[in-house]
């Protein structure tokens, strides 16, 4: 009885160690939830790009719009660039932040690809960033009516991902 | 001859990398210097999972490893310091997770395999003993 019960352990053990790793299998390793998921929107003084004046949580679009983390330096931003115009095209409400950038070639690049952003705001030190979770750009949030973040994409945004987003946006 | 130069421009090298690592930071006290050097070991790069604050050189990971810097210096408790990371990069930044139901199996494993470890440990020892005075297994 006993030399059975030994014998089945490894099984066990297998299956056991089987089960927990299958449930693991398909995730994406890299995604990382948000802290800020059902928060509001961090309180923050940045400058604005087109006004040159401090701007507050208080000048944030009523309705429900995106966040989005953006830079000159990020390869991935360029790449992401023309569907955040066709989304603006669309309707979609837009505030981006120039993160850890300079306000020049920030202009430029806004200048030469077009401007999808209803407000463009100045985060050159990223520490507002930090206050949104922020791990690298592009990276894009979803804010609710109520001013609640309610969805947050690490990467290029797409039209896949456009898709999930607008499950949120009821 | 050209064997003691190579030796004195070694040594030159040395310790101007020395000097230079020192140069990067200072502490009010060699306390705060061990505390910072323990919570970045203690705290995980959100771009990079595998790799702790004092490892990874990515941009975010540098931000950070000057925020903690900062806070240190402004005299804020290591509790201060980990709730504001965890309250921004969620308890993922954490590599020491706080015992909760979705981190129950990750604390809770090592114990039970010592527990089913001990029990085997004992079952054998007291079948041994009986196969050896019964002489019959």
């Amino acid at each position: 009885m006993l030399k059975k019960l030994l014998l089945g352990l490894p099984l066990f053990v297998f299956v056991f160690v089987g089960i927990l790793l299958y449930q693991q299998l398909g995730k994406d390793s890299r995604y990382m939830p948000s802290a800020l998921i059902g928060h509001t929107v961090p309180d923050f003084a940045l400058i604005s790009m087109d006004s040159d004046r401090i701007i507050k949580k208080q000048s944030l679009p009523k309705g429900q719009y995106l966040i989005n983390f953006w830079g000159t330096w990020c390869v991935a931003c360029k790449i992401e660039h023309p569907y955040l115009m066709e989304l603006a095209r669309k309707g979609v409400n837009i505030v981006g932040i120039d993160y850890k950038d300079d306000k020049e070639p920030a202009e430029k690049w806004l200048h030469t690809l077009g401007n999808p952003y209803s407000k463009v705001l100045l985060d050159e030190l990223g520490n507002f960033g930090v206050d949104m979770g922020v791990t690298g750009a592009p990276e894009t949030f979803v804010v609710d009516q109520k001013g609640v973040i309610v969805y947050r994409h690490q990467g290029v945004l797409d039209s896949n991902v456009w898709g999930k987003i607008q499950r949120y946006l009821q | 001859m050209i064997f003691i130069k190579r030796v004195v421009y070694l040594c030159l090298f040395l310790v101007s990398s020395l000097s230079y690592s020192q140069a990067l930071l200072s502490f009010n006290s060699p306390d705060d210097q061990s505390r910072y050097e323990a919570l970045l070991h203690d705290m995980r790069c959100p771009k990079c999972q595998n790799q702790s604050l004092a490892d990874s050189e990515s941009g975010i990971a540098a931000d950070l490893r000057s925020k903690v810097y900062d806070m240190i210096e402004a005299g804020e408790t290591n509790q201060d310091i980990i709730d504001y990371m965890v309250a921004r990069y969620g308890e993922y930044i954490l590599y020491r997770p706080v015992f909760s139901r979705s981190t129950m199996i990750l604390w809770l494993t090592p114990v039970l395999f010592l527990i089913v470890g001990f029990f085997v440990f004992v079952i054998l020892i007291f079948h041994y003993r009986r196969t050896k005075d019964g002489g019959t297994a």
